[in-house]
């Protein structure tokens, strides 16, 4: 740093140190291994209970499952697509079935979390503008940032495997929640809540028996996000040791074999298809059901119906 | 103001109501400086909602605001159940300060006290029917058997006995605030806020609505705030009207007072386009008997159609067709005045019969 300081570019010999400074993270995190493991061997634990849950239902079952949940959710048009993409990821290769499991138990363990810290930062950001002024940036940097910058951090913490792999999805994945549940919150009816305090309910009534109801439909467009959103980060997951359909496609990257990159990332889009399709049923409003309960469509009201008619 | 003695259910003590980030520093200088309106705007950045609002109300009494848009009265009709917390002043229910209570006591008073019913309904739209009349007794913690059985009976009480378990938006304009009414209703409180309930709805719709809340009103005789803009509507429900301006009061009176004696210019050009036919009474536009005797000489008035001081002019102008006579005025069999057709005829424009000589006693 010998060169004379020159005014029309002076960020040349300028240095602040961030680099340096930042790497010192680096160094802490390495240094407190002992307080992060057994936080880490918890989560392990959890995500290895999902995948061999899924893991131990015959496929078939567990595709009959799948169509089942769509039906309810969705109706039988959903049903029927997801019916077939499910049969060609399951065609795709003798072990995509297996593999699409394992990928599909990090992205629920992932989501299962970014519910637990996203909703109530989505509550609380919609109820308080100045929360919401603090969030923003933050939320901005999470979607922005290559993911590559705290891919490395986050292993020096934590090391290679499952967990950090649902950690970076979930700092991909959750700003969509966050946001969408304070514009959830925040497009309730002023009026419809003015109405419930005049008539007496608590703050927290207000926000049980109102305010979340009737932002579950935006809610659920986040969530539907945030579910896409965690599918597009297994493939840079699998840098980072986790398996599945984007190990497929990394491995196949690396060995230039366009075969398998076809069949991981095939697989990887039926999933999201039937993910997709799945929430977004959910995401429906009571209105376009024609106003029937859950329970009165799909395979549940045909079976009552059948009870009832005997 | 207080007529006869009777109990005050709702009391507002100079009530203000300033906007604004410096609204005590507002208040401080209206207090001290006595400042216009707009001195508070240039000065303070602030507006006026509501300036010094002082009213009583009556058990029983359906008590109207009426006003234009922007005057303030859904400001106003808010400090009641303190969903708006006044700058000044304070309001009294039944004789607890409800600007000094908890907020559990606040909370147990409007569930259980106070039923409020909305200009936009504010209906909760997934909530069946059943299940937005009963939500005051739901926040409560009454048992849902009762709830059910409660909410029934508001829901008959307006008329909608088999929606219970539909939706709003299935409803039409008309039946939404039929359900808001029984909302208001559900828990039996003994005060209801109508915050321009029926101004939404198509004029049918909304004469049948006031004549289905007004019988509803006589039977459950609840002390009533009732928010309009529509003088004929304040006419037709209110026993008594307070007309509010820019934040103001400006008169407070019964109908008939409102429309014969208007306290200003603004009141004036409001009840001119008014039929006086069902307001006026026979009381108010009669000549005492005996200076018509003096001017017309001795009468025979066995032959003249008779009519109650309280009677309206409608009355007597179906007892004016039949005859030429004048008409005689008798309370309880003894004559107390006569109204003649030219005088009739004036009352029904809103005008003294300048022809007349005045009644000097009164």
């Amino acid at each position: 740093m010998d060169k004379t300081f020159d005014w029309l570019n002076p960020f040349a010999s300028i240095d602040l140190g961030i680099g340096k400074w930042a790497d010192g993270i680096k160094g802490w995190a390495m240094s407190n291994r002992s307080v992060i493991q057994p936080l880490k061997n918890f989560f392990e634990g959890v995500i290895v209970r999902i995948e061999s849950a899924l893991q131990a239902v015959p496929p078939v079952i567990m595709l009959l499952l799948l169509v089942l949940i769509a039906w309810q959710a969705a109706g039988r048009r959903v049903a029927i697509l997801v019916f077939c993409c499910l049969v060609i990821l399951g065609l795709l290769a003798p072990d995509a079935w297996s593999l699409a499991m394992t990928t599909l138990a990090i992205v629920i363990a992932s989501v299962l979390l970014c519910v637990i810290i996203g909703l109530p930062l989505g509550i609380l950001a919609g109820k308080s503008d100045r929360f919401e002024a603090g969030v923003r940036p933050v939320l901005d940097t999470m979607q922005t940032i290559p993911a590559f910058v705290y891919l490395v951090p986050v292993v020096m913490m934590i090391g290679i495997g499952n967990v950090s792999g649902v950690i970076v999805t979930i700092i991909f994945a959750l700003p969509p929640l966050v946001r969408l549940t304070s514009l959830g919150i925040r497009g309730v009816s002023p009026a419809v809540v003015e109405a419930a305090r005049a008539f007496g309910a608590t703050p927290r009534q207000i926000l049980f028996k109102v305010e979340l109801p009737l932002a579950t439909p935006t809610i659920l467009a986040g969530l539907n996000q945030t579910i896409m959103l965690s599918l597009s980060m297994v493939v840079i997951a699998s840098m980072i040791s986790v398996k599945g359909l984007g190990n497929e496609v990394l491995r196949a990257m690396g060995r230039l074999d366009a075969g398998k990159a076809i069949v991981g990332g095939l697989g990887i889009v039926m999933l999201a298809i039937v993910l997709d399709r799945i929430t977004q049923g959910l995401g429906r409003s009571g209105r376009e059901r024609g106003h029937r309960h859950w329970w009165e469509s799909g395979p549940v009201g045909l079976v009552t119906a059948l009870i009832k008619r005997n | 103001m207080t007529k006869s003695p009777r109990e005050d259910v709702i009391r507002c003590e100079g009530i203000w109501k300033i906007f604004g980030d410096k609204s005590r520093q507002a208040m401080d200088a209206v207090r001290s400086e006595g400042l216009s309106k707009k001195e508070i705007r240039d000065r303070f950045d602030c507006v006026v909602g509501v300036q010094d609002a002082t009213f009583s109300v009556g058990r029983g009494e359906i008590f109207c605001i009426m006003g234009l848009s922007g005057s303030g009265k859904s400001t106003l009709i808010r400090h009641i159940n303190r969903l708006i917390e006044p700058t000044a002043g304070s309001v009294i229910i039944e004789g607890q300060n409800v600007n000094a209570m908890n907020a559990r006591d606040l909370r147990a008073m409007r569930a259980e006290r106070i039923g409020m019913v909305f200009q936009s309904m504010a209906l909760m739209p997934h909530r069946t029917v059943r299940e937005n009349v009963a939500f005051s007794l739901e926040v409560r913690g009454v048992p849902e058997e009762k709830r059910r059985r409660v909410a029934d009976q508001a829901i008959e009480a307006v008329d909608l006995t088999g929606w219970e378990k539909r939706y709003p938006d299935e409803l039409s304009g008309g039946m939404q605030q039929r359900v808001g009414l029984a909302r208001a209703i559900a828990a039996d409180p003994t005060i209801l806020l109508m915050d321009e309930p029926f101004s939404a709805l198509d004029p049918l719709i909304r004469k049948q609505l006031q004549t289905t809340f007004m019988k509803l009103s006589a039977e459950l005789h609840k002390t009533t705030i009732f928010i309009t803009h529509d003088l004929d509507e304040a006419i037709r429900i209110g026993d008594r009207i307070a007309i509010m301006k820019d934040g103001v009061l400006v008169q407070i009176g019964t109908p008939e007072q409102i429309v014969t004696e208007p306290a200003d210019d603004y009141v004036a050009e409001f009840v001119a386009g008014i039929s006086k036919l069902d307001l006026v009474t026979a009381g108010r536009i009669m000549q005492p008997l005996a200076q018509y005797a003096q001017a017309k000489g001795p009468q025979d008035t066995a032959a003249w159609p008779v009519a109650a001081p309280g009677d309206k002019l409608d009355t007597l102008v179906d007892l004016a067709v039949g005859t030429d006579h004048p008409i005689l005025i008798a309370e309880a069999g003894v004559p107390l005045g006569v109204v003649t057709k030219r005088a009739l005829l004036r009352g029904i424009q809103g005008r003294e019969d300048s022809n007349q000589p005045q009644a000097e006693a009164v």
